[in-house]
């Protein structure tokens, strides 16, 4: 197997969770009402969770650092997430059309994986199936929710969130160097797949919201070879900040 | 200046003249969402046992946000939601209606003496096999 590849894509979707997962944690104690409050940040733990097992894959069969070392101690020109997840939350509006088209792209993904060649991603893709099926149902019924059945103001913020998030989810899918080798030894089926199971996966929920989907439109690139937004650095500063304090402190 | 206490320790932290901050408006009647009663069920076949409720605008959303406030801890297999207008209740006036049944503990299950019955029988199997 081609472990250079293997490690290229197990960083990418690490570390789109990694920082999907603080992103989402920020609206913790801040959330629209108590239940979503609740529920949104439960969905930021099970991300992390998913970051911390891919960091586990890596540290066991590719001899990477430990998981706290990957997630912590990396500089940003080494992370590989999309520039989709780095954005700022915005409002409620945005974090939930960025929920949405970021989980219905990691079903896809992990869908996938649970066929991948590469047992520790097919064993963990049955794992997490109940976990990805559920923020999916979650992001959906919100999306619907506030495209269909709410006021004219939610459904026109509803619409420009999603044409604002659009050419970053578009970004999600950047092919790197290994999606030859990794499609060549069917380890995972590639972007451009997943993309286009995607697209067909959102539509209809799309459609029943009433929300249009976006012209096509350039794709926001360069997260997956270590080129970052500008939110980037603060985020990890942030997030890293307790940890660099005392690395070797028990919790 | 004094300083604005509150049980959210952020707000606490933000240094918050007391005396400058306006008066809170009050809230408008019925600002919150409906509730819905929220049913639980812990293994396929038990029955769904009432939880609690959630507030949401409607089934779908209430659905939702009881699949996580009382779904995720400790094994659930399906949730019901009811919305709590269409629960029919007695008037908690009418709690009386129930007052004779403690005296006629023959209509309780516990008066029914059937446990004394099994053990009879259990015993009497086992001695069978003994002898």
């Amino acid at each position: 197997m081609n472990t250079e590849a293997c490690q290229d894509l197990l960083f990418r979707m690490a570390d789109d969770e990694l920082i999907l997962a603080h992103r989402h944690s920020e609206w913790t104690g801040l959330g629209p009402l108590l239940e979503e409050d609740i529920a949104f940040s439960s969905i930021a733990q099970d991300k992390l969770g998913h970051a911390q097992a891919l960091y586990t894959i890596l540290h066991e069969h590719f001899g990477q650092a430990d998981p706290d070392t990957l997630a912590f101690m990396r500089n940003e020109i080494d992370m590989r997430c999309s520039h989709f997840v780095e954005l700022p939350n915005g409002e409620y509006d945005f974090s939930l059309i960025r929920h949405f088209l970021f989980d219905a792209a990691e079903y896809m993904r992990w869908t996938a994986l649970a066929q991948s060649s590469f047992e520790p991603l097919a064993k963990l893709a049955v794992k997490i199936r109940g976990e990805l099926k559920y923020h999916v149902y979650h992001a959906q019924t919100w999306v619907k929710q506030l495209g269909a059945q709410g006021s004219e103001e939610s459904h026109a913020r509803m619409q420009t969130a999603l044409r604002e998030a659009w050419p970053y989810a578009l970004g999600m899918f950047e092919q790197t160097d290994a999606d030859a080798s990794l499609i060549a030894e069917s380890v995972f089926i590639g972007e451009s797949e997943v993309c286009q199971q995607w697209l067909a996966f959102i539509t209809p929920t799309l459609q029943e919201a009433n929300l249009v989907l976006p012209e096509q439109s350039e794709p926001v690139y360069g997260g997956r070879k270590g080129y970052h937004t500008e939110h980037l650095q603060p985020l990890l500063t942030e997030m890293t900040e307790v940890y660099r304090i005392d690395p070797s402190a028990q919790w | 200046m004094a300083r604005m206490i509150s049980l959210d320790p952020r707000v606490t932290r933000m240094n918050i003249d007391a005396e400058s901050a306006p008066e809170l408006e009050p809230k408008p009647e019925l600002d919150q969402f409906q509730t819905y009663e929220v049913f639980h069920q812990a293994k396929t076949g038990a029955h769904h046992m009432h939880v609690g409720i959630v507030h949401a605008p409607n089934s779908d959303m209430a659905l939702l946000m009881a699949k996580e406030q009382y779904g995720r801890r400790g094994q659930t297999v399906n949730i019901w939601v009811v919305n709590t207008r269409d629960i029919v209740a007695m008037a908690t006036a009418d709690a009386d209606v129930f007052a004779t049944t403690p005296e006629k503990t023959y209509r309780d299950v516990g008066a029914y003496m059937v446990r004394n019955k099994v053990e009879a029988y259990k015993k009497q199997q086992k001695e069978g096999q003994d002898s």
